[in-house]
């Protein structure tokens, strides 16, 4: 199994391990194909700008998979993701590709958190959390809310 | 104010579907995030973990609006597998002036893990629509919960979101 985090392990103010990403052109095209979204303000430059967007969009529901996958990563196979939510405040752009498997220099996004309140629920060992995706800049474009089940030592 | 036409949707189920979740669509699904979370990948090692099988990343069932009557590529109703009403409030308020539509953010709670080959039935229903007034004019707020079940009539996930349109 792999590292398992314990409710014990954390207290309020403890950072969840970040998780960088880079979007791409190629990862929002395998994300349309995947997810269903066919939506061409995530392709196609001319629609794009016809919509106010300026280009091509990252997909909000690629950035909310970012997130959960922070969360999933974060609270191991014995944790639970239980309650979620984020917002697509701000827009971002993907990379272009250099190769074709390699992606231009530019921004890296980085998904953070931090917990704000630990708590029992029964028997059940929970802990809230704030989250959030930073762009290259540092500007917070999707910021949400997670609720964790962890196991406990005790 | 919005016109009748768009309120009246508000408590409406717009649509109801059942699907099947497929291994493979997992795998692709996790893959196009930069996933590789072994529970959702490894056969073998999902088999000893506590799931006993592999599962969906939280979310997978993802947009809940995908199939509906008004969203980017609905199925061709004719031959459409899914029960929805004939046009949504996205069609209706874009004949209102509001063309444009962006995602606005999503709510999950999660009750119980999604294995593949699970079949999960989907209710989707509008729970609010709002205006405002924003820098270039008028935004309406379309919120939407979708509710997911199991073959075993066990609730799964409730999935709320919110589609901005301007």
């Amino acid at each position: 199994m792999r590292k398992q985090l314990y409710w014990e392990d954390i207290e309020v103010n403890s950072e969840v391990t970040p998780l960088s990403k880079v979007a791409t052109t190629r990862m929002l095209v395998k994300w349309a194909g995947a997810s269903g979204d066919f939506n061409p303000l995530h392709y196609d430059e001319h629609f794009a700008a016809g919509q106010g967007v300026g280009h091509p969009i990252v997909h909000g529901a690629l950035k909310r998979q970012w997130l959960v996958q922070l969360m999933t990563d974060w609270v191991g196979d014995l944790g639970m993701l239980k309650r979620f939510s984020c917002q697509y405040r701000a827009m971002d752009y993907p990379r272009p590709m250099k190769t074709q498997a390699q992606a231009e220099e530019g921004e890296t996004w980085w998904c953070k958190g931090k917990v704000t309140r630990k708590y029992t629920e029964g028997d059940q060992h929970m802990v809230d959390c704030e989250i959030w995706i930073e762009n290259g800049k540092g500007e917070v474009t999707t910021p949400g809310t997670a609720t964790v089940i962890l196991p406990s030592r005790g | 104010m919005l016109p009748e036409e768009v309120t009246r949707y508000i408590g409406k189920v717009l649509g109801v579907r059942v699907f099947e979740v497929e291994k493979g669509a997992i795998k692709k699904f996790a893959d196009s995030v930069g996933d590789y979370n072994p529970l959702f990948w490894d056969d073998e090692y999902a088999r000893d973990s506590r799931y006993g099988s592999i599962i969906a990343p939280p979310g997978f069932f993802g947009w809940p609006g995908r199939w509906l009557p008004d969203m980017t590529f609905p199925p061709n109703p004719e031959s459409s597998p899914f029960k929805t009403v004939e046009e949504g409030p996205r069609t209706v308020l874009a004949r209102h002036g509001f063309s444009r539509n962006l995602d606005g953010g999503m709510e999950y709670e999660f009750f119980l893990p999604v294995r593949a080959g699970d079949a999960l039935t989907a209710e989707t229903i509008v729970k609010d629509i709002t205006t405002r007034e924003g820098r270039t004019g008028n935004i309406a707020f379309v919120t939407s919960e979708t509710t997911y079940y199991n073959q075993n009539g066990d609730l799964v996930a409730k999935a709320t979101a919110t589609q901005i349109n301007r």
